[in-house]
């Protein structure tokens, strides 16, 4: 950090001139009248930068922001009160509360929101749980910790599209690895696609390889934070492994969990390519088993070519996670009343 | 500290904070190894093998896509499954790089990714220095408004997005997917986290006194400390921008694609082939399976420093 410091004090000396610098230098004198009007309005300059500089720096964040981010996302409200195809999208006709109507009306929809609740369920309860064993035995002292580390991140570097084609492959009902596994215990054939339960499971088990090793690496930064004489003293009271866990490991781990939650709901929410690759079709199963609704709306948008309602559809998804944090954010401030 | 008296009571936020920093870690003289914080115990046996379990869970998948693309389709299509790799690998590759067009996909996507890791970087790093060490009005506000955004679901946008692109008639060009993606909120916040740490005041008080104005201060003093930030967080947005996968797939054909749009053509059918399927698949993931492979630490360090302070 030494460096870079002194560069910039040399550099701005040299070539400010100022009264601070390395003595008397042979321009000084005729540039004395000039230095003192020169100083106010570099002063004048450098307030004014100090002034506004800050807001540059942001400014492109929120300048794309606006235009990639709040503008469409305010758009999309738009449109979800008019009639819109995807062959004609600039034709908008107003229909007002139509497509909301319609959607409540419509059985797909709330099997997608009933399927995305299930499979989010199915994803983040298990991945968390796992990712915080996970991330306790990598706690310990290890040899070839941080293989044990890369390799539970690989999946993270494989996208959904990859990881998806490969287990829809591995899920396979005549040929695949797990049936054929399951055999070998003397477990019939199970037929993962077709059925609702298996279908979800299947689908979870994609998102549960990817993010595991995710959320282990954020609770475990999480539990190298905590000071060891929690510990100790917890071990002097004579707590066991298991009650230091519970009762020192897991209230320090709380904001991240709740952090973890927030974050896993969202993507559960979302959840998209895994269905789409899965069945290899926007219907998510032959009987729309799981189909969820970021599927249901690009099926609507994409194929059904309703843009106007795929709109409702999004802002539906927007509502239920403002919802959602709501509900966080009400558990939270209780948990932090409970102190 | 004073000891507690009940672990329960071990959590309050004004214990924590009293506690000295660098405690963990430390083997207790008095309490010895055998009965100290998880952290100083070394691992047992059952550890070591939970560990290598799911270690083996995480990567085998990935070792069987590449069995499986190294097969013919027929061997595919019996039991047991191949447990081993056959000869057919580089003509497979092959066929997905000429046939599913994952030649001009990797193209593609390198582009995308690179441009919107370079931008991201770029403006995180300013943004996220001004709500680190600068003062400016509603900058707390400001800064809640960023982490925000980040709960906003793509599906939001991508209909106007649509529409804009159909306007413009940029589908399938790739600024269609580059431009929506120049920011990051995450980025923002990662990068205001790191420096918040990282760089001092002295510092930027001590470059201002000299006159340096702001965008100096940013060259000679902000991007020297917030280099290592700035590697972590080009490699995480490049290995997100790599994987993007809904707005791509409606801006873009199988004509342009990206890796994610090619893989998506051939899980609809594009190509029936079981075994070339999976060498796409392999073909896709593989320069990010061998950028974890060299950069895998500093990746995982990255990630769980933005937690840590998240």
């Amino acid at each position: 950090m030494a460096p870079p410091d002194t560069r910039v004090r040399d550099r701005s000396r040299a070539s400010t001139e100022g009264p601070q610098g390395n003595g008397p230098t042979s321009g000084e004198r005729p540039g004395a009248g000039r230095r003192v009007g020169d100083s106010g309005r570099v002063s004048r300059l450098h307030r004014w930068d100090a002034k506004w500089s800050p807001y540059a720096f942001i400014a492109p964040f929120f300048l794309f922001f606006a235009v990639f981010g709040l503008f469409p996302l305010l758009y999309t409200g738009w449109a979800s009160l008019h009639s819109v195809s995807l062959h004609h999208p600039t034709q908008m006709e107003w229909t007002g509360w139509h497509n909301y109507s319609r959607l409540l009306e419509d059985e797909f929809f709330w099997n997608a929101l009933r399927n995305t609740f299930t499979i989010g369920v199915l994803s983040t309860v298990p991945q968390l749980l796992m990712a915080l064993g996970l991330a306790h035995l990598l706690n310990y002292r290890l040899r070839g910790s941080t293989f044990f580390r890369v390799a539970m991140l690989t999946p993270y570097a494989t996208s959904v599209a990859a990881a998806t084609l490969v287990f829809a492959m591995l899920f396979g009902r005549d040929y695949g690895m797990i049936n054929w596994v399951l055999e070998l215990v003397g477990i019939d054939h199970v037929d993962w696609e077709n059925g609702t339960w298996t279908s979800q499971i299947a689908v979870s088990s994609i998102v549960i390889w990817r993010w595991t090793g995710y959320n282990t690496l954020i609770y475990l930064a999480a539990m190298q934070a905590i000071p060891g004489d929690l510990y100790e003293s917890a071990a002097l009271d004579g707590a066991s492994r298991w009650q230091q866990f519970r009762h020192v490991t897991i209230p320090a781990l709380k904001p991240t969990i709740l952090f973890t939650i927030i974050v896993s709901t969202i993507g559960a929410t979302q959840l998209f390519g895994e269905p789409l690759l899965f069945g290899g079709s926007q219907t998510g199963g032959g009987s729309h088993q799981f189909q969820t609704l970021g599927l249901y709306l690009y099926e609507q948008g994409w194929f059904n070519f309703h843009l106007g309602r795929a709109s409702a559809i999004a802002w539906a998804m927007f509502l239920i996670l403002i919802l959602i944090g709501l509900i966080n954010w009400l558990i939270g401030r209780r948990l932090q009343k409970s102190h | 500290m004073v000891l507690q008296s009940t672990p329960a009571r071990a959590k309050s936020k004004a214990e924590r904070a009293a506690s000295p920093p660098g405690g963990a870690g430390v083997p207790h003289p008095r309490t010895g190894r055998k009965r100290g914080a998880g952290r100083q115990l070394h691992g047992g046996k059952v550890t070591y093998a939970v560990l290598v379990l799911f270690s083996l869970g995480s990567l085998l998948p990935l070792v069987w896509t590449a069995i499986a693309a190294s097969r013919d389709n027929q061997r595919l299509a019996e039991t047991p499954p191949p447990l081993w790799f056959g000869s057919h690998l580089g003509s497979n590759l092959m066929t997905a790089w000429n046939d599913a067009n994952m030649g001009k996909a990797l193209l593609n996507t390198v582009v995308v990714a690179g441009t919107i890791a370079v931008t991201t970087v770029l403006f995180a790093t300013l943004a996220g220095y001004a709500f680190a060490k600068l003062r400016f009005r509603a900058k707390n506000l400001l800064l809640l408004v960023v982490i925000g955004t980040m709960m906003v679901p793509p599906q939001l946008s991508v209909v106007p997005l649509f529409m804009a692109v159909a306007e413009l008639e940029w589908t399938n060009q790739l600024q269609a997917v580059i431009l929506p993606m120049l920011v990051s909120a995450f980025g923002v916040f990662f990068m205001r986290q790191y420096l918040a740490g990282a760089l001092p005041l002295e510092l930027i008080e001590a470059a201002r006194v000299d006159g340096a104005h702001s965008l100096r201060v940013v060259w000679h003093v902000v991007f020297p400390v917030a280099r290592p930030a700035m590697a972590v967080l080009g490699m995480l947005t490049f290995v997100m921008a790599w994987n993007e996968f809904f707005w791509p797939i409606i801006a873009l054909t199988q004509d342009n694609p990206t890796v994610q749009v090619a893989l998506t053509g051939l899980g609809r059918g594009y190509i029936p082939d079981q075994s070339v399927i999976m060498a796409g698949a392999l073909l896709g993931t593989l320069p990010l399976l061998i950028a974890f492979a060299i950069f895998g630490k500093q990746i995982v360090g990255g990630i769980m420093q933005g937690a840590i302070k998240g």
